[in-house]
């Protein structure tokens, strides 16, 4: 009997880690038909690469100095080396290798960030949205006030009085953002409070924790991760901006932003300076809203439904453009 | 009305008391202004001279309620680095970030409106596509570096514009573009949406087979009704650049305004200018929130201000 049951179960698992694979296949064939999708998930994946393995590809040391070779422009002109493909900075240092570096402190600054503001933003939208009465007032005038805050400002001068840093970078940014995941997530607990598997886990006892955590939480998921990662766009280019302005990340360690920053001086030089790291971010930033706006094409059903119907549109339109053909050669 | 006003103001007043708590905390128990502000090598008795004169060896709560009371009078002291009352400073920058912001905000919107139009009238044809892989370019590229793009550009290559400063009016081309860049493809974005919502709509089928002419149609009835959002985001944007985010193409093009000024104060280490920029933000701030509820209320009657 027992023997049985743990056989059922074992099977039971296995079938469903078998849907597990099927819906993560079924993902990556939507995922071909979605283009601009399908580029924005190959980049990010690349540039998660390149972060994770920066010291094994990259060319150079990115803080070494070589004074003899300054401002080398990159490889196609005619004093570029394939020693440094995108030439050297003021001091000698290679400029693909601050490249990939840089993109270390993007993704990580970026993680964590909407890490720590999500987590936070999450978790009082759950708690305003299911408690409702005083805590949602509360929760809710809190980000009415804190949103109209003069965010950067503010950013600034806790920047400027504790010194910057990764992590005052990290800091500030976070309790900067951490509304938009409030306001959205309160919006979707108040429209979902009312369905019947909530209404059935409150009859049957569950408490308020757990009916938040385990039953209404991961409703919004999908939700979640869109809005996540638009904040992550958003994070990289404001750390960029804040290195740009000397109150992010500090020589000697890398950064996109500094990168431009120290090379804004010989711009007129050697504009392989700016442009590099400058196009770093922006590629970086491009490759996640792609993938951003294919993640909501795809979980939003009114969206689903009109791919759907274009997609059958074009399969009958060719069906009909073939039957026509067929007939015309048959006489 | 009445009654709306005044939640408004105690709204506001409860955000200006949130930003003073802030930096209260932040400049003088997380940091110590006299180290910040007074050179390595001054002595003990300067720094007691200096910690006397800005009140700082009264007990907390003291400076708190002087700290408030500056507030209310706006009057912050002088700025340690230009030697003059940080107000003054303000009130002779904030001008001109105004009107970085008013010629950004404004170039972005006779463009953004009549483009997202134009792409929400077909949807998925080929000027919609251009539009929106363009302006998901320009929401990716970075300000500053769009700004540096632009100085290289057409003042080093094309040699037509000027790259710094405010002295003539057509110093302000370049820095307005850029300011007006990403704030264009937000806007163009929203217009395209809520425009393609709004002509899905009976009404508008209605007013089409009535056979009122198709400009009257789409930019009387549609443009109309899906005005809400865009005023919100026009007047975000606002927000936006007066809150800080006009520092980036300020520092690129040295244009003089308060968010160039808040930077050189914080190089400088000036926390009184910095106090002034930081109040002077907030304030305009909450000012321009409720400016915008009342044109709400002039758009759409049909709102109830609460």
């Amino acid at each position: 009997m027992t023997k049985t049951k743990a056989n059922d179960l074992e099977q039971a698992l296995s079938r469903s880690r078998y849907e597990w694979v099927d819906k993560l296949k079924e993902l990556g064939r939507e995922l071909r038909r979605d283009t601009a999708g399908f580029i924005g998930v190959v980049l990010i994946t690349a540039l998660v690469l390149m972060a994770v393995f920066a010291p094994l590809i990259s060319p150079h040391d990115p803080t070494e100095q070589d004074l003899t070779a300054r401002l080398v422009p990159p490889v196609w002109y005619e004093k570029g080396s394939w020693g440094h493909v995108f030439g050297t900075d003021h001091l000698g240092r290679d400029i693909l290798s601050r490249a990939i570096h840089g993109s270390r402190v993007s993704l990580w600054v970026g993680v964590s960030v909407v890490s720590l503001a999500g987590g936070f933003g999450v978790v009082m939208g759950l708690l305003a949205g299911y408690l409702g009465g005083r805590t949602d007032a509360f929760i809710m005038r809190w980000v009415d006030t804190q949103v109209a805050f003069p965010g950067l400002l503010l950013a600034l001068i806790i920047l400027a009085v504790i010194g910057p840093s990764l992590t005052t970078v990290v800091l500030v940014l976070s309790l900067n953002g951490w509304m938009v995941y409030g306001r959205m997530t309160r919006s979707a607990v108040l429209a979902i409070r009312q369905s019947p598997y909530v209404e059935a886990a409150e009859v049957v006892g569950c408490r308020w924790p757990r009916i938040i955590f385990r039953h209404i939480l991961p409703n919004l998921t999908s939700s979640l991760l869109t809005l996540g990662i638009l904040e992550f766009a958003r994070i990289v280019l404001a750390e960029a901006a804040l290195s740009f302005l000397g109150l992010g990340i500090q020589p000697p360690a890398t950064s996109w932003g500094l990168d431009v920053s120290m090379g804004k001086n010989y711009m007129f030089m050697a504009w392989w300076l700016v442009t590099i790291p400058g196009c770093a971010i922006g590629i970086t930033v491009l490759a996640i809203n792609l993938v951003a706006s294919w993640l909501r094409l795809i979980s939003d059903p009114q969206e689903r439904e009109k791919q759907f119907a274009r997609h059958m549109a074009g399969s009958m339109r060719k069906a009909m453009v073939l039957k026509a053909e067929t007939e015309r050669r048959q006489p | 009305m009445g009654i709306f006003i005044f939640k408004r103001l105690i709204h506001g007043l409860i955000v200006i008391l949130g930003v003073t708590l802030i930096v209260f905390v932040v400049t003088r128990m997380v940091g110590d202004p006299v180290k910040v502000m007074l050179p390595l090598e001054s002595t003990q008795e300067q720094r007691d001279a200096f910690k006397k004169q800005l009140g700082l060896d009264r007990p907390i709560p003291v400076q708190l309620v002087n700290f408030l009371k500056d507030i209310a009078r706006l009057d912050f002291g002088d700025s340690l680095w230009q030697k003059r009352p940080a107000m003054e400073i303000v009130f002779e920058k904030l001008p001109l970030t105004l009107a970085l912001t008013a010629v950004g905000v404004g170039l972005a919107c006779v463009f953004a409106i009549p483009l997202g139009i134009i792409s929400a009238l077909r949807p998925g044809g080929a000027l919609d596509r251009l539009t929106v892989f363009g302006s998901l370019l320009g929401l990716s590229m970075p300000q500053f570096w769009m700004g540096l793009l632009f100085i290289l550009l057409f003042a080093v290559q094309l040699r037509i514009l000027p790259t710094s400063g405010s002295a003539t009016p057509s110093h302000i081309i370049l820095p307005a573009l850029t300011m007006a860049l990403p704030t264009l493809a937000r806007l163009v974005m929203l217009v395209r949406s809520s425009m393609i919502d709004e002509l899905n709509q009976p009404y508008v089928k209605t007013a089409f087979a009535r056979g009122l002419p198709f400009v009257r149609v789409v930019g009387g009835h549609a443009l109309k009704n899906a005005g809400l959002p865009i005023m919100t985001l026009i007047g975000w944007e606002v927000i936006r650049s007066l809150a800080g985010y006009s520092v980036v193409v300020e520092t690129v093009f040295a244009w003089p305004g308060i968010g160039l000024t808040a930077i050189q104060a914080i190089e400088r280490e000036d926390l009184i200018l910095i106090q002034a920029i930081v109040f002077t933000a907030a304030i305009s701030v909450v000012l321009i929130n409720i400016a915008m509820d009342f044109i709400y209320k002039l758009i759409d009657p049909r709102l109830k201000l609460t």
